[in-house]
């Protein structure tokens, strides 16, 4: 799936917080978009997640070079593992299971895929326990497990190790590279954290007065 | 105190020797505070719920105007409800005073505000996150609203077991519209009441007593509940 951002603006009262932003993202990789906190990286996420609507601008989706419609369709092949998790209370498992649920695949079909996707990002063990008592990190590699189970073609990363320790941020960087190497899906994440920008990109690029600049990578 | 004593202990006999007017007596009580309940959860979750997730002119004032009702004095519901169902009143024509359904839709008025002050408080504590999230995996609206309903329904059972504590207790309005007629509409608490005027202290302990077995039920379930659904402190 091929994405396409023209001239994106967003105000919020009164306040520019995209000014024009323009890019293009396709084929598989990772693409990081860095700049500091506050700089609008969230607001283009949740944009191009459909959470949000544009002041002004153009957000496209492609498929073999035909537009998609902004449906529901196409909203169930895109995904955004927001930075703050928002966790169910309920086990693990049922958290993992639930993008699987509402499309109404089988239990059958969607236990082997949640136990696949938790053995992914090392919570297997930790199936049957409450969500709400997972540490800060492994809640953020629960996120991303339940982004993962739906199979999305372009997969949104907002801020994923912001909050969250060294050895989590190992884990979830590690995690990255493997979503990399296997192809799951077109992976496009932001952070403040420029090394770790440089570890995981495929290309970078800096978000700098609302605008987005592509930068070669080292 | 002596005479105390002794109707405790003749109290425990009567529950002991399964008394047939006193199992009477507390199946009528739950059966009419149960359909209240029912009724009430029917009318009150769905306001609640509206009431928690839909904008609209006038919701606040909604809002505030179900907390107000959450207090409302019993008589005052039984007073309302005999003048709408009095021979002369609007409803009369329906024959239902002093029947068990008279009685129904008197507790049925004392618990829907609370059902649905509640559930709304249950719906609108839900972070807000929890909408988004479904969002992100591909919710329709629908699927969203469920989701957070879903996420409240520790909130709402609460809610549910706060009103049949409230119903079960409930003497004044029942006593209006209900009569207190011997094995027709003679409940827990009118029996309580009538006996204790006569005098007749045994009965009326060993219905206190179940009374409160009920009330410490119904609150350790209550606990429970909240225990379940209180979010972890890590």
């Amino acid at each position: 799936m091929k994405m396409v951002l023209s001239h994106i603006r967003k105000e919020y009262g009164g306040k520019t917080v995209l000014a024009d932003c323009s890019a293009v993202f396709e084929g598989r990789g990772t693409y990081v978009l860095m700049g500091r906190n506050g700089c609008g990286k969230s607001t283009l996420l949740r944009i191009c997640a459909l959470l949000e609507k544009p002041d002004s601008g153009d957000i496209a989706f492609f498929s073999a070079e035909s537009r998609l419609p902004q449906d529901l369709l196409l909203r169930r092949k895109i995904t955004l593992a927001l930075a703050r998790t928002g966790v169910f209370n309920t086990t693990v498992m049922k958290n993992v299971a639930y993008g699987l649920a509402i499309r109404g695949v089988s239990p059958a079909v969607t236990k082997q895929k949640v136990v696949q996707a938790l053995a992914f990002v090392g919570l297997e063990h930790k199936k049957n326990q409450r969500a709400l008592t997972l540490s800060s990190g492994e809640t953020q590699r629960l996120g991303i497990a339940r982004a993962l189970v739906i199979e999305p073609e372009l997969l949104f990363l907002d801020e994923p190790t912001a909050s969250v320790d060294q050895e989590n941020t190992e884990i979830i960087e590690s995690i990255i590279r493997t979503m990399k190497k296997d192809g799951r899906a077109t992976v496009i994440m932001t952070t403040h954290d420029r090394e770790q920008a440089e570890r995981l990109a495929d290309r970078l690029l800096v978000m700098k007065h609302g605008r987005i600049e592509e930068t070669p990578l080292p | 105190m002596n005479s105390f004593s002794q109707g405790f202990f003749k109290a425990f006999e009567l529950i002991l020797n399964l008394n047939p007017d006193l199992i009477g007596i507390i199946f009528l009580s739950l059966k009419v505070s149960g359909l209240a309940l029912i009724i009430a959860t029917m009318l009150g979750l769905p306001t609640g719920a509206v009431l928690g997730l839909a904008r609209f002119p006038g919701r606040g004032l909604a809002v505030s105007a179900m907390n107000t009702l959450m207090g409302l004095p019993p008589v005052v519901v039984g007073l309302f409800v005999y003048l709408l169902l009095s021979r002369k009143g609007p409803l009369g024509f329906l024959g239902l005073l002093y029947t068990p359904s008279a009685m129904v839709i008197a507790q049925t008025i004392l618990a829907v505000p609370i059902v649905t002050a509640l559930c709304h408080s249950a719906i609108v504590n839900v972070d807000p996150i929890i909408r988004q999230a479904a969002r992100t995996l591909g919710a329709t609206p629908l699927q969203e609203t469920v989701a957070l309903i879903h996420e409240a329904r520790y909130g709402i059972l609460s809610a549910v077991i706060a009103a049949f504590g409230r119903v079960m207790a409930e003497v004044g309005a029942i006593l209006i519209v209900g009569g207190n007629i011997a094995g027709y509409t003679r409940v827990m608490t009118t029996t309580i009441a009538l006996e204790t005027d006569k005098g007749n202290f045994e009965l009326a302990l060993a219905l206190g007593i179940i009374l409160l077995a009920i009330s410490f039920i119904i609150n350790a379930a209550l606990h429970a509940v909240q225990r379940k659904g209180a979010v972890p402190s890590l």
